[in-house]
């Protein structure tokens, strides 16, 4: 399930939330409408959280998150530190890293197993992050792009990618990652495909410009349309299937 | 039978499908097919597609902004650069092509075809071909404005004569023809005592006010009224006028002169005869022949009348005439100038109605000694009869004064003469000499002035009138005065002279 959200009349969703498997964390805005929209979508089934980093809202773009781990830069306060940790499940590691590029959102894009990294990353991030967040990390670029989370969005059952991606280069991500890739836009023919657009196995976040085409692109790449996640098939399947057998 | 393989889609190049309608398509900086791009975006948003332009019925020209009106043809270069000048949001896009498209000539449209470039959406440069429609619309220039509401003449010039005749007014006339200097004149109109003539400029009054101080002998004012004005851009909108009034005489009068005029002349007689009015003013005394010019700004510091008139003029006989010898000439130092064409006589006449009546013949000198003789007819002024009411002449002498002042030799019946006359002068309007036909009898005595002074006529262009029947020669008097065929010109136009549109 794709849906069309706007961020104080900014389309550029994914600079002010950051969605995994396990939690989401969404910006500090003036209203809450921004926060409601992933509350209505995801409060059965993950915690949805207010957070700023080293006080500002974009946090999407300073922060690299999976189901595991939860990666802030080094300007993050303690408070913020603080308050994120109190505020994730316990399973989740959340860890600082002094990296030079600070913007760490738009330097690393990942899902649960796989890291794509810009090729300058300093080798102690790549270390602590595949640490924190349990990946196995690539060096890489999309489509001659060396910011890869501003150009790409990947959950574990695809990614969408800068639409100049050649074929190869589809390729040879696609058989890295080890799930399908297309080239597409978000936000009404936006290349920016982190910033339009956040995404976890079930569930997608888009701006509002994004067309149903692009809408259709997404759910069909992220295989959206048949999993949904809801309590059936999550917590209560263990006690389910517990009390069946 | 063949079997074709399907084309290869070339590998390098991903194709995503455009945003708005799932064409697959080449990725490109706005990330839509081109015709959802044209669909979503209006390169000539800016540009309005409809415009109007004005134009004026009345000079047929259109106006260009802010003040110009221009001439131009439809479908004409100029009309098209006029076109676009119209269109404001132009300088966005890169025009590429424009043309006329054709509309009916009467519809009061013009539909002008663009094709222009502009770059949308970072980067995708878009051709459109658009059609922007013009509506013409009347306003009135500036100048069919000023017309219509007859106010199209900004200075006049007034010539005035207080004189008894218009013989001045067709001498200038014809001046005026000679020299072309009514070209920039809008109208003519006659009055009272005078002509005005409208211009448009100052400056077009002022060189027929400069033409005229060089032809004839005139005063000039100079005036002007103001019509409107805007404080805001200092421009005053005045209408000028010229007042120019001519010295009252005319040839063929006799005037009195002033005793300091005498002086200053050469001790001449108080009593003159104005020969000529050109430039200056020529008199002569018939009594020595002396001779003087007047100008302009010696008459008016002592401005005189003229005693008598050529209305006034009596036919004599010449009963005897004795041509005075050199040692009888009166001359003293001081003299000015004696006239070497004229010829002082002594001269016996008798009134034409009193001949066969036993009178005496009346004594006088004349300068017209070298033309007449013994029964000839001759016009002149009965001074000791006729009463005239002059300051200077009260203060004269009477003894000195003439019983009769003869000025001119009479060349027999006036329709003779004008029968005789193979000649012809140009007009400048018709209504001119509509106005001025009271007065026919001056136009003929203008004519016959022409004939009479060579260098009166030596100013002025005479033409040859074909339409005039030939008369027999051997009926012409031969003594009668006649403009040689060498002085005419021919005349090429049948039509008069044409005057500029008003």
């Amino acid at each position: 399930m794709a849906v069309r959200v706007q961020f104080e009349n900014n389309n550029e969703v994914g600079v002010f939330s950051k969605l995994t498997n396990a939690y989401c964390l969404v910006a500090i805005g003036g209203s809450e409408n921004f926060y409601s929209v992933f509350e209505a979508e995801l409060a059965e089934t993950i915690p949805v959280v207010h957070v700023s980093i080293a006080g500002c809202r974009i946090i999407g773009r300073m922060t690299v998150a999976n189901k595991n781990g939860l990666l802030v830069p080094s300007s993050t306060t303690d408070t913020e530190l603080q308050h994120i940790r109190n505020s994730l499940p316990d399973n989740v590691k959340v860890q600082r890293v002094e990296e030079r590029l600070s913007a760490l959102g738009n330097v690393i894009t990942c899902n649960d197993y796989i890291a794509l990294v810009h090729p300058d990353l300093d080798r102690d991030t790549e270390e602590i992050l595949a640490d924190t967040l349990n990946v196995e990390v690539f060096r890489q670029t999309v489509a001659g792009n060396t910011l890869v989370g501003t150009y790409a969005a990947l959950s574990n059952r695809g990614g969408l990618v800068h639409p100049k991606t050649s074929i190869q280069d589809q390729d040879e991500l696609s058989s890295l990652l080890q799930v399908p890739l297309v080239a597409g836009t978000v936000n009404r023919g936006s290349d920016v495909i982190g910033a339009g657009l956040v995404v976890n196995d079930w569930c997608a976040f888009c701006g509002m410009d994004t067309t149903s085409t692009e809408i259709s692109v997404i759910e069909s790449v992220f295989k959206l349309n048949d999993a949904k996640p809801t309590a059936i098939t999550s917590t209560m399947r263990a006690s389910l299937i517990d009390s069946m057998s | 039978m063949e079997y074709i393989l399907p084309e290869n889609i070339a590998s390098n190049s991903t194709r995503i499908l455009c945003c708005q309608c799932a064409v697959p398509i080449e990725a490109n900086p706005s990330n839509m097919c081109v015709a959802c791009l044209r669909a979503h975006v209006d390169i000539t948003d800016g540009i309005p597609k409809q415009a109007t332009l004005f134009f004026c019925r009345g000079c047929e020209r259109y106006l260009q902004p802010p003040a110009e009106w221009i001439v131009c043809a439809l479908e004409s270069r100029e009309l098209l650069a006029l076109c676009l000048k119209r269109l404001k949001g132009l300088n966005r896009v890169k025009l590429i092509d424009a043309g006329f498209a054709w509309t009916e000539p009467h519809s009061k449209r013009i539909k002008v075809k663009l094709t222009v470039q502009g770059e949308v959406m970072g980067g995708t440069v878009l051709q459109q071909t658009f059609i922007v429609e013009f509506t013409i619309q009347h306003q009135m220039c500036d100048a069919c404005h000023r017309s219509e509401a007859q106010d199209y003449w900004k200075a006049l010039v007034q010539i005035r004569q207080r004189a008894n005749n218009r013989k001045t007014f067709y001498y200038l006339e014809q001046l005026i023809l000679k020299h072309k200097a009514h070209e920039n004149t809008l109208g003519i109109k006659p009055k009272h005592d005078g002509l005005d003539f409208f211009y448009a400029t100052e400056s077009h009054a002022r060189k027929m006010v400069d033409f005229v101080q060089s032809v004839l002998p005139i005063k000039c004012q100079h005036s002007k009224k103001l019509i409107s004005h805007d404080i805001h851009s200092n421009i005053y909108n005045y209408k000028f006028t010229f007042s120019i009034e001519i010295v009252p005489l005319s040839k063929d009068s006799i005037v009195c002169l002033p005793k300091k005029l005498t002086h200053q002349l050469g001790s001449i007689s108080p009593i003159c005869l104005v020969n000529r009015v050109t430039s200056t003013i020529h008199l002569i005394d018939a009594n020595t022949g002396q001779v003087c010019d007047l100008s302009a700004t010696v008459y008016w510091r002592y401005p005189f009348t003229p005693i008598c008139n050529p209305k006034q003029l009596v036919e004599y006989i010449v009963m005897d005439i004795d041509i005075l010898k050199e040692h009888e000439k009166k001359s003293f130092p001081g003299q000015g100038n004696v006239s070497s064409k004229h010829v002082v006589a002594d001269v016996w006449v008798v009134r034409a109605n009193d001949l066969g009546l036993d009178v005496n013949p009346i004594h006088t000198k004349t300068h017209l000694g070298h033309i007449l003789k013994p029964g000839d007819t001759v016009l002149g002024y009965n001074l000791g009869n006729s009463n005239v009411n002059d300051v200077n002449f009260d203060k004269l002498d009477r003894s000195v004064v003439p019983d009769v002042f003869l000025v001119k030799k009479h060349y027999g019946e006036r329709s003779a003469r004008r029968r005789a006359r193979n000649w012809k002068l140009k007009h400048m309007a018709e209504e001119l000499h509509e106005g001025l036909s009271s007065s026919n009898d001056d136009y003929n005595e203008f004519l016959d002035d022409l004939e009479e002074d060579p260098t009166f006529r030596q100013n002025i262009n005479i033409f040859k009138d074909e339409n005039k029947i030939a008369v027999d020669t051997d009926e012409i008097d031969p003594t009668l005065p006649r403009i040689t065929l060498a002085e005419m010109l021919d005349d090429l136009t049948i039509e008069d002279v044409e005057m500029s549109e008003v």
